[in-house]
C-alpha cells in the first residue's frame, strides 16, 4: 500500500522502559523503527517476511517478529529488544551464551536469545525437545544449534525443580 | 557518526579521538590514543602498548563467523606473553602495511602464523630488553607472562605498560631471526577462548555492515534485472521519485561484468522501509538478452545429451581402459548436484561516502577489502590509492562476500549523487542476484578387481560455463589432483561443459562441497560391490603411509597417514560396527581439503515412511596443532550443519532465465529441530604447521549422512538435495 498522504501522524513507543516518539508512515515495521530511527540495530533484518527469526522483540513479554508488525499497532504494548534485556548484559542467557561461545558470525544470535528469553519465563525448565520446538523459528546460518542448546539449558540449570 | 566527506586521515582521527559510537561501533572497547599524555610503543603495525596499560593487537582479516578476530590476535598474545582477557581489538583497515587481507580458503591461518608469531615475539623480546634496562640486569634473568615482566630474583615486576615508554626509545629487531616461542611454552593457544565480540553480540551492538549509519547519509536500494546481464530499457522513474520519504531514482548503465556493477534503477530514500516500498512500485521495462530462455531443466537435458561423448582429457593415469575391461566387477553411477546459494543471513549492504580529494570511502561487509578497493577505481575510474576500505563484521560469509558487487553499486550510487550512501538488499534480491554453486553431473565408472581392490575409475563431469562452452564457470571445473587421483592406478577425469546465463562462484568448501558427496558415494558402492567395509576399504585404498604429491608444483601433498588416522579415530569414536536396529545406520565419509584432514561418521535413523533423522555426527579432523579449541569445534560443528542444511534441503533453480527461489520458504536453512543432538569432534593435533579450518570439515558431511542412509534404508541418494529422493523403505 502506498500512503499518499504527506503528513504522517507521530508514534510513542514503550522501547525498553523508555517512551520514544517517532515520525514515520504508518506502515513501517517496528523493525525498521527500531533500527533506523531509534538507533536500536540489535534487532535484525534477515528476511522481512517473518521466517528467519532474527528481528525477535518482546511485546509484553511475548516473542513477536518485528518484520511482521507496523509501527502503527506497536504503540499501545512494552517493546524490549535485545538492548533493553538486561541493562547490563548480564541477563543468564547472556551469560550463557558467552559462557559456551555460541556465536560464529553472530547476526542470528540476538534473535535467539529474545525467543530463548521468553521460553525461559514460561517454562524455566525446558526439556531438548521443549527447546527445539521454540527456537525451531531462529535459524542459524552458521549452524550453532548444539550450543545454543547448551546455552539455555545451562541458563535454566539454576534450581531446577 | 562519521560526517560526511571526512577523508581517511580525518576519519581516524575523529574515531580516535569519540573513542566509540556508532560506526566506531568498530572500536569496542577504550582506546589509548588521543588523549594527549600516554605514550605507545608500537613495534609494527599490529602492535600497540600505551602507558597507561592498554594492549591493542590489530586482527588483520574480515571476521564472518570464521573466528579469526579472536584466533589471530591470539597468536601475537602467545608470542607477546599478554594478558588476553585484556588487550584491546581492534579490526585493520585495508592497509598495505598487514599485508594481504582476506577472509577465504581457509588461508588466514596458514598465512599468518608465522608472520604473527614474529610480530608478537619482536615486541616481548623489547618489553624485556626495557625491563633489563630499567633495573640494569640481564635480560636473561627477566620472565614475562600476562603483560608483566618479572625478575626472577628480586621479584621486581613492571607492567608492559610501565615498560612502554622505554621499549620505544629502543632499536627494532629483525623479526626473521628472533626467539619464537616452542610450543611446550604455550599458554594461549590451544585452550579455549570465547569470541572477542561476543559481549557486544548479546547486547545487540552495532557490529556489522548493516548497522552503520553517518550524518547526511541516505538509505538506497538498486534494482538489477532478474535475468542475469539484463539491460534497463526504462522505469517508471517519475512516479517512484513522488513516492513518500524517496529522494532519488536513476538509472545506472553499469558494465557488462556479472561479478561488478550490472545495469539497474537506483532509489534513494530517507528510510530502508521508504527505500523498499519505492522498491515495490518500481516497474522496469528490461532488455533482457539471450539469457531470458534459459532454464535448469534444459541445462539438465543438454548435460545428459553430452554424456554420451567423451569429455575432455582433465587426468590420464595409467591405462583406464585395459584394467577396466580387466576388472571382475564394474560398477557405473551418475550423480548429479545442484546449484547453491550462500544465503547469508545478513543480506548484502554497504556503504559509501565521496571523499574531499575525489576518491570514494567504503565501508562494508566484504570479504575481500582489496578486491572491493580494485573494484570501486576500476568502475568509477579514480586512483586505486582514493579509495578507502574498512570492514566491518561479517553477518555471515560462506564465499558470498568474496564478490564485491554489492559495494560497486554502494560506490556508483554515491558517486552520482555525491553524497553518502547506505545500500541495503532485500532477502530477495539477495536470493535473485547470487553467485551460486555450479550444477554438476558426474558419471563413474569403477572396476574392482578379484581380490576387491579399485583398480580402475573414470569421472567425466558435465558443468556449466558462464556464456561459455568452452571454459568452465568459477569454481565449477574438476581438478585434476582430486582424490582417488593418485591413489587409484588407472584413472581417467574428463569434463565437457554446457554454456548457462549464470554466474558461478566460490562457496565454502568450493569444488571439494561436491565432490566429496561425488566421490564418497561412489567409493560406498564400490566397498560394498566388494563386499568389504567401508571404512576398511577406504583405509586400503589410502594405501601405505606416504605422501601423495599434488597435481600442480604449488598444491599440497596428500598425506594418507594422516587420513586414515582421521577415519579410523572417527569409525572408532562414533562405535563404528556396533548393531543398529533396523532403519538405522552410520555411514562414513573423509576428505581432503584447504591441507586439512577430516573424516565423519553419520549415524541416522530412517522411518520406514522415509523420515530422516540425522541423530549424531562423529568428526575427526586433522589441521596440525590447534589455535582456539572453543573456535576450532565451533567450526567443525558448524560445517556438519551447514553441510546437513545443504545436503538435505537445499537447491537453486533456474527458470525463464531466472532464480526461482526467494525466501527461506523455498531456500530452506537447516532449523534447530532437524539438527543432530550431539556433534563430537576430534582433533589430531600433530607437529604440522596449523593450516584453516572454516572449510576442511565440511565436504565430508553429505556423503557420511547419504552413505549412513544407505546403510539404514539400502536407498542410495545419487541426486542432491536429499529430500527430492523417496527413503521410503519396509
Amino acid at each position: 500500500m502506498i500512503v499518499t498522504t504527506s503528513r504522517v501522524p507521530l508514534y510513542t513507543l514503550h522501547v525498553n522502559g523508555q517512551d520514544r516518539t517517532v515520525d514515520v508512515a504508518p506502515d513501517t515495521p517496528l523493525l525498521w523503527v527500531l533500527r533506523d530511527h531509534l538507533e536500536l540495530v540489535g534487532t535484525k533484518y534477515g528476511c522481512g517476511v517473518g521466517q528467519c527469526g532474527a528481528c525477535t522483540v518482546h511485546m509484553n513479554g511475548l516473542p513477536a517478529r518485528s518484520c511482521q508488525i507496523t509501527v502503527s499497532v506497536s504503540a499501545s504494548v512494552r517493546i524490549t529488544t535485545i538492548e533493553g534485556l538486561s541493562t547490563d548484559g548480564t541477563h543468564p542467557l547472556q551469560l550463557a551464551w558467552i559462557k559456551h561461545d555460541v556465536p560464529q558470525c553472530g547476526y542470528c544470535q540476538a534473535g535467539q536469545i529474545m525467543t530463548a528469553a521468553a521460553l525461559l519465563r514460561s517454562n524455566p525448565h525446558p526439556t531438548d525437545e521443549d527447546i527445539d520446538r521454540a527456537m525451531a523459528g531462529n535459524l542459524c546460518r552458521c549452524g550453532t544449534y548444539v550450543r545454543i542448546r547448551a546455552a539455555i539449558k545451562s541458563a535454566a540449570g539454576g534450581g531446577k525443580p | 557518526m562519521i560526517p560526511a566527506g571526512l577523508d581517511r586521515r580525518g576519519f581516524l582521527k575523529v574515531s580516535a579521538l569519540a573513542g566509540g559510537g556508532f560506526v566506531l561501533g568498530l572500536v569496542l572497547r577504550p582506546s589509548a590514543a588521543g588523549d594527549g599524555t600516554t605514550r605507545e610503543f608500537a613495534p609494527g603495525p599490529f602492535v600497540r602498548v600505551a602507558s597507561n596499560g592498554v594492549i591493542t593487537l590489530v586482527a588483520k582479516n574480515p571476521e564472518a563467523g570464521q573466528g579469526v578476530k579472536t584466533s589471530l590476535p591470539m597468536i601475537l598474545a602467545e608470542e607477546m606473553a599478554a594478558d588476553f582477557a585484556k588487550v584491546v581489538i581492534e579490526t585493520g583497515n585495508l592497509d598495505p602495511r598487514y599485508g594481504p587481507q582476506f577472509a577465504g580458503g581457509s588461508l588466514s591461518t596458514p598465512l599468518n602464523y608465522d608472520l604473527l608469531r614474529r610480530a608478537g615475539a619482536v615486541a616481548r623480546t623489547l618489553l624485556l630488553q626495557a625491563a633489563a634496562q630499567t633495573w640494569g640486569v640481564p635480560v636473561e634473568e627477566l620472565h614475562a607472562e600476562r603483560s608483566v615482566v618479572t625478575h626472577r630474583g628480586s621479584g621486581r615486576t613492571l607492567t608492559y605498560g610501565e615498560l612502554a615508554a622505554t621499549a620505544a626509545t629502543l632499536a627494532l629487531l629483525d623479526e626473521k631471526t628472533i626467539r619464537l616461542r616452542t610450543p611446550d611454552e604455550f599458554r594461549l593457544l590451544g585452550s579455549r577462548v570465547g569470541g572477542v565480540d561476543n559481549r557486544a553480540i548479546v547486547t545487540g551492538q552495532p557490529l556489522f555492515g548493516i548497522d552503520q549509519k553517518m550524518r547526511n547519509m541516505v538509505y538506497a536500494v538498486y534494482a538489477k534485472c532478474p535475468v542475469f546481464g539484463g539491460q534497463v530499457v526504462s522505469a517508471n522513474i517519475d512516479q517512484v521519485k513522488g513516492m513518500p520519504g524517496v529522494r532519488d531514482a536513476f538509472i545506472l548503465r553499469g558494465t557488462t561484468n556479472y561479478y561488478g556493477l550490472l545495469p539497474g534503477v537506483a532509489i534513494t530514500a530517507t528510510s530502508t522501509w521508504a527505500a523498499f516500498k519505492a522498491l515495490q512500485e518500481l516497474r522496469v521495462n528490461w532488455d533482457q538478452g539471450p539469457g531470458g530462455t534459459h532454464g535448469s531443466g534444459d541445462y539438465e537435458a543438454q548435460a545428459d545429451a553430452l554424456a554420451a561423448k567423451p569429455g575432455a582429457d582433465v587426468r590420464n593415469d595409467g591405462d583406464y581402459t585395459s584394467a577396466l575391461s580387466g576388472a571382475a566387477r564394474v560398477i557405473t553411477a551418475r550423480y548429479s548436484i545442484p546449484y547453491l546459494h550462500h544465503a547469508t543471513l545478513e543480506p548484502m549492504n554497504a556503504m559509501a561516502w565521496p571523499a574531499s580529494d575525489g576518491g570514494m570511502e567504503i565501508l562494508a561487509p566484504t570479504q575481500t577489502p582489496g578486491e572491493a578497493q580494485s573494484i570501486v577505481a576500476e568502475t568509477l575510474r579514480i586512483p586505486k590509492h582514493k579509495v578507502g576500505v574498512r570492514f566491518t563484521r561479517i553477518g555471515g560469509g560462506f564465499g558470498r562476500r568474496l564478490i564485491n558487487d554489492y559495494v560497486v553499486e554502494a560506490a556508483a550510487i554515491a558517486h552520482r549523487i555525491g553524497a553518502p550512501v547506505k545500500l541495503t538488499w532485500t532477502r530477495a534480491q539477495d536470493m535473485h542476484h547470487g553467485f551460486f554453486r555450479s550444477v554438476g553431473w558426474h558419471h563413474l565408472t569403477g572396476g574392482i578387481d578379484a581380490a576387491g581392490n579399485v583398480v580402475a575409475w573414470k569421472d567425466h563431469l558435465i558443468t556449466a560455463g558462464l556464456n561459455s562452452a568452452r571454459q568452465a564457470g568459477r569454481a565449477a571445473h574438476l581438478s585434476p589432483g582430486e582424490f582417488p587421483a593418485g591413489f587409484v592406478p588407472n584413472l581417467r577425469f574428463e569434463q565437457s561443459i554446457i554454456n548457462t546465463n549464470v554466474p558461478t562462484s566460490w562457496l565454502r568448501a568450493p569444488g571439494s562441497n561436491s565432490l566429496s558427496f561425488v566421490v564418497q558415494c561412489f567409493i560406498d558402492e564400490l566397498a560394498h560391490a566388494a563386499g568389504r567395509d567401508p571404512v576398511e576399504f577406504r583405509v586400503a585404498l589410502l594405501g601405505a603411509d606416504r605422501e601423495v604429491p599434488g597435481a600442480r608444483p604449488n598444491d599440497p601433498p596428500y598425506d594418507a597417514r594422516r587420513m586414515k588416522d582421521v577415519v579410523r579415530l572417527a569409525a572408532e569414536k562414533s562405535g563404528w560396527g556396533g548393531a543398529l536396529p533396523r532403519g538405522e545406520g552410520r555411514g562414513t565419509a573423509f576428505h581432503f581439503s584447504h591441507r586439512g584432514y577430516a573424516a565423519l561418521v553419520a549415524s541416522v535413523a530412517v522411518a520406514p515412511g522415509g523420515m530422516l533423522k540425522v541423530k549424531r555426527v562423529t568428526a575427526a579432523v586433522d589441521v596440525g596443532p590447534i589455535i582456539n579449541l572453543s573456535g576450532a569445534e565451533s567450526q567443525v560443528q558448524g560445517s556438519v550443519i551447514d553441510g546437513l542444511g545443504a545436503a538435505w534441503l537445499q537447491e537453486i533453480t533456474i527458470s525463464h532465465g531466472r532464480v526461482v527461489q526467494s525466501d527461506f520458504a523455498d531456500y530452506p536453512l537447516l532449523r534447530i529441530n532437524d539438527a543432530p543432538a550431539a556433534i563430537d569432534v576430534h582433533f589430531i593435533q600433530g607437529t604440522n604447521p596449523p593450516t584453516g579450518l572454516g572449510e576442511p570439515a565440511l565436504p565430508p558431511l553429505a556423503p557420511a549422512v547419504c552413505n549412513a542412509i544407505f546403510a539404514a534404508t539400502g536407498k542410495r541418494v545419487r541426486s542432491l538435495p536429499i529430500r527430492r529422493s523417496s527413503l521410503v523403505w519396509g
